[in-house]
């Protein structure tokens, strides 16, 4: 990757190495990091070090465990290495290969995908929300999906744990749902996309509230406040995006925890007694072996199956942690749909973070003719991803598209997030092509059901009246649009139909562990990360436990 | 066209708090990209700057983007998307292919290579790739709609809306860090971003954007 001119330099060789990792709040500055030999049987291997692997990773080192995490992609410093520039920032992206297909192909990539110590918290949009209580037992309580095995008493406090680590800024009350303690800092300023959408909530009748967002509105540790420069989808220039990469990794290393960059898991062995005791990883040109007690999975819906259908060997045919046979399956995006228009305004919707309102109406009223929910939030996508969303949606190309993106400042709309239901068929195989590790190739199988399909189309004449109320004109839809991914290595309360149980151990090999958005049995209809961040928060808790009762 | 926003030069920001040191780096590369073709042959990198000035014609009083180049280098040092349709070849061999079938269908259709028809005859051969008419030949069993659409059209445009020249004639800020946004509300404007003349005052327009910086 050295060679090519639109990526630099943390991609040559490993910065974590040599018992030291950057600082990424002081330029060229380092941190004293612990180094353990491939030898040492470590206590906890975890592989990832996104919203699920970050907060285990720190959690755990803080709890005395020795632990060393690794990343296939790049330990970055914001603040030398980040660009204002859609093309250039592709660098925060996993970009590998992945064939996909079905009825509605994902696509994958910056849509949903991060490579990165920090993994995809590094460039996502920050929107930090809880899940509808409900969601935990949508089978029994709400007539569709599966039940988690968690409750939600339990992670509402979890989720409040998690709001406090990341410094997330909110409204003082959230308009929907229980009560949660108000946010540690304030609601960031709304940005006019942001008030366009709150007119247009009023004017249906609709609550709308300032959006948590883990962006510091205020000084916090070494991050300045959010100074509104839009570019948080490409990664935050200024640390004031509260990331795994500037929140629990440096916590993790300081308090004892390795960090290896660059450094691809290709497969986890098992010994005699079926017990995981490692994972072999490519790193600075050759594979290597890593023993450990113990071993946590955390690389997101993709990775984690792949990595386990990947180990496959005599003793689990099948891939690791699959005796269900769902590993890989009930794979689940988010509908990403939205509604764009042009006001007579001048919105200037690239400033600021792009979600700064939402609305979770059609989260909290079951008077409607389909299973799951949806959010919307205010829309500020820049040139680039705007000119595909044209291009895409209106088939524009030539001179009708430039016209059209010169309106660029009046522009506005409002994006969803929607719940997909779980569904067996949609689903992560491998192809017999191998990648640049020699690792195969997963494939990615999507296909809408009907229930999703109704979703969307509730959602996009929602949208589309509240655009209408507002006074906006040429309005238009995106309707293919999807984002964050969940489902794969299902949790559950019975071993025969889920990969995990509550507390994120494999219900065939009591050494494995997986920690990420993988495990989600139902997606629900808001933004995954803090929940994944506050399952973390409790696995971490619940590993301690089991340790203290020499449960392990 | 008419310009909306008279006299704005995103590039004017470059020595600026809007511009960080990697930004500059990056956007200096990008248009210091060499021109000659180093992943096409000549013949088909001909037919690709011919379809670049269909997709994204550029204009006239603005730094001219070498599309064509951005596109055979990011051929070139193979930057992928992170994904490929199960029915797609890697984008390189899509590119070959599918270059060498706009030419073969603007042979049959006109007796000409691509490159020397009229833009509406262009036109006309790029909407029976967009509308699937074509089919089979160079293409072999790509589908003409699936690369019309996701490399031909997202390619070129990509890489004509992360320059300079369409930052400024589009009236967007640019590049913003350190320094961000403070005037983030509705119809407000901060004094670094561009300014757009309405009917008739154009030198108002041209004279607010001569202060940006
Ligand atoms: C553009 C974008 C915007 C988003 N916006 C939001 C938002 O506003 N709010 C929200 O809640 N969520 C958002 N998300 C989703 C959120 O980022 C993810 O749901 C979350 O980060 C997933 O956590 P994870 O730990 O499962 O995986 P990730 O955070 O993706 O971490 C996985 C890590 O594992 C590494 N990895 C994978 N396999 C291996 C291997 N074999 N060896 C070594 N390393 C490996 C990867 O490199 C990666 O760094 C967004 C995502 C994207 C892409
Ligand atoms: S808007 Fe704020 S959070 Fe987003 S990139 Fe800029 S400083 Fe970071």
């Amino acid at each position: 990757m050295s060679a090519d001119p639109f990526l630099a330099d943390p991609f040559v060789e490993p910065r974590a190495i040599n018992g030291r990792a950057p600082d990424v709040f002081k330029p060229g500055a380092w941190l004293e990091m612990s180094q353990y030999d491939d030898n040492d049987e470590v206590d906890f291997v975890v592989v990832g070090t996104g919203a699920g692997g970050g907060p285990l990773i720190a959690r755990l080192a803080e709890q005395g465990f020795s632990v060393v995490g690794f990343d296939a992609g790049a330990y970055f410093r914001p603040l030398e290495d980040f660009a204002s520039d859609e093309i250039e920032q592709q660098k925060l992206y996993w970009l590998d290969e992945r064939i996909i297909d079905g009825a509605n192909p994902i696509r994958m990539g910056g849509k949903n995908s991060g490579k990165a110590v920090g993994g995809s918290t590094v460039h996502f949009a920050m929107v930090s929300l809880r899940f509808r209580p409900e969601w935990f037992k949508s089978r029994s309580q709400l007539g569709y999906g599966a039940d988690w095995p968690l409750d939600w008493r339990e992670m509402w406090d979890y989720y409040r744990r998690a709001e406090k680590a990341l410094s997330i800024s909110g409204p003082v009350n959230y308009p929907w749902g229980p009560h949660r303690p108000r946010y540690p800092y304030r609601a960031h300023e709304l940005n006019g996309a942001a008030e366009i959408l709150a007119r247009g909530a009023e004017a249906m009748g609709y609550k709308w509230t300032a959006t948590p967002l883990a962006t510091v509105s205020a000084p916090h540790g070494d991050s300045p406040p959010c100074v509104y420069r839009g570019f948080c989808r490409f990664g935050c220039s200024t640390n004031a995006k509260q990331s795994q990469l500037v929140t629990f990794i440096p916590r993790g290393i300081a308090a004892g925890a390795e960090i290896r960059d660059l450094a691809m898991v290709g497969r986890i062995d098992t010994g005699p007694d079926g017990r995981a005791t490692g994972v072999h990883y490519h790193r600075q040109g050759r594979w290597r072996f890593q023993k450990a007690r113990n071993i946590i999975v955390a690389g997101y819906a993709i990775e984690t199956p792949r990595l386990l259908l990947a180990s496959a060997n005599d003793r689990y045919p099948d891939g690791l942690a699959n005796s269900s046979g769902l590993v890989g399956k009930n794979l689940m995006t988010q509908a990403n749909q939205a509604v764009f228009g042009v006001m007579d305004q001048e919105v200037r919707w690239n400033k600021g973070p792009p979600s700064l309102s939402i609305t979770e109406h059609w989260n909290y009223n079951d008077n409607k003719d389909f299973h799951g929910g949806y959010c919307w939030m205010a829309q500020g996508p820049l040139p680039v991803e705007w000119a595909s969303i044209v291009t895409g949606s209106r088939k524009r190309w030539g001179a009708p598209l430039r016209e059209e993106m010169m309106r660029y400042n009046h522009q506005v709309g409002l994006k969803m997030v929607g719940e997909m239901l779980p569904d067996e068929r949609n689903r992560v195989t491998l192809t017999d092509e191998v990648d640049q590790y020699g690792l195969r190739i997963p494939r990615i199988t999507y296909s809408w059901g009907e229930n999703d399909k109704a979703l969307i189309q509730h959602a996009l004449g929602e949208m589309h009246r509240s655009m209408e109320l507002v006074g906006a004109k040429d309005i238009f839809r995106q309707e293919d649009d999807t984002n964050h991914l969940a489902g794969t290595a299902k949790m559950g309360s019975d071993a025969r139909d889920s990969v995990v149980n509550a507390d994120c151990r494999s219900w065939d090999i009591p050494n494995l562990w997986i920690c990420d958005g993988s495990i989600f049995p139902t997606t629900g209809g808001v933004n995954p990360s803090l929940t994944i961040t506050a399952i973390s928060l409790r696995t971490a808790d619940r590993i301690k436990a089991l340790a203290n009762r020499g449960e392990l | 066209m008419t310009d909306r926003f008279p006299g704005y030069d995103v590039l004017a920001k470059r020595r600026t708090p809007s511009w960080n040191e990697p930004t500059r780096q990056v956007v200096n590369r990008r248009l210091a990209v060499p021109r000659e073709p180093r992943f096409l042959t000549s013949d088909l990198f001909v037919v690709l700057d011919a379809v670049c000035q269909r997709i994204v014609p550029q204009p006239k009083d603005r730094p001219p983007v070498p599309l064509a180049a951005l596109v055979d280098t990011k051929l070139f040092t193979n930057l992928q998307d992170g994904f490929r349709y199960a029915e797609m070849p890697d984008q390189g061999e899509a590119w070959r292919r599918g270059l060498a079938a706009l030419d073969e269908a603007a042979n049959t259709h006109y007796q000409l290579g691509f490159a020397k028809l009229g833009g509406e005859q262009q036109d006309d051969v790029l909407r029976r790739m967009e509308s699937g008419e074509l089919a089979g030949g160079a293409l072999g069993d790509m589908p003409a709609k699936l690369f019309f659409e996701h490399r031909v059209v997202l390619d070129i445009v990509t890489f004509y809306y992360a320059n300079p020249t369409a930052w400024s004639e589009m009236g967007y800020g640019g590049p913003a860090s350190p320094r961000g946004y403070v005037r983030i509300g509705l119809d407000r404007r901060d004094p670094w971003e561009a300014a757009e003349a309405y009917e008739g005052d154009d030198a108002k327009a041209r004279r607010e954007n001569g202060f940006v910086g």
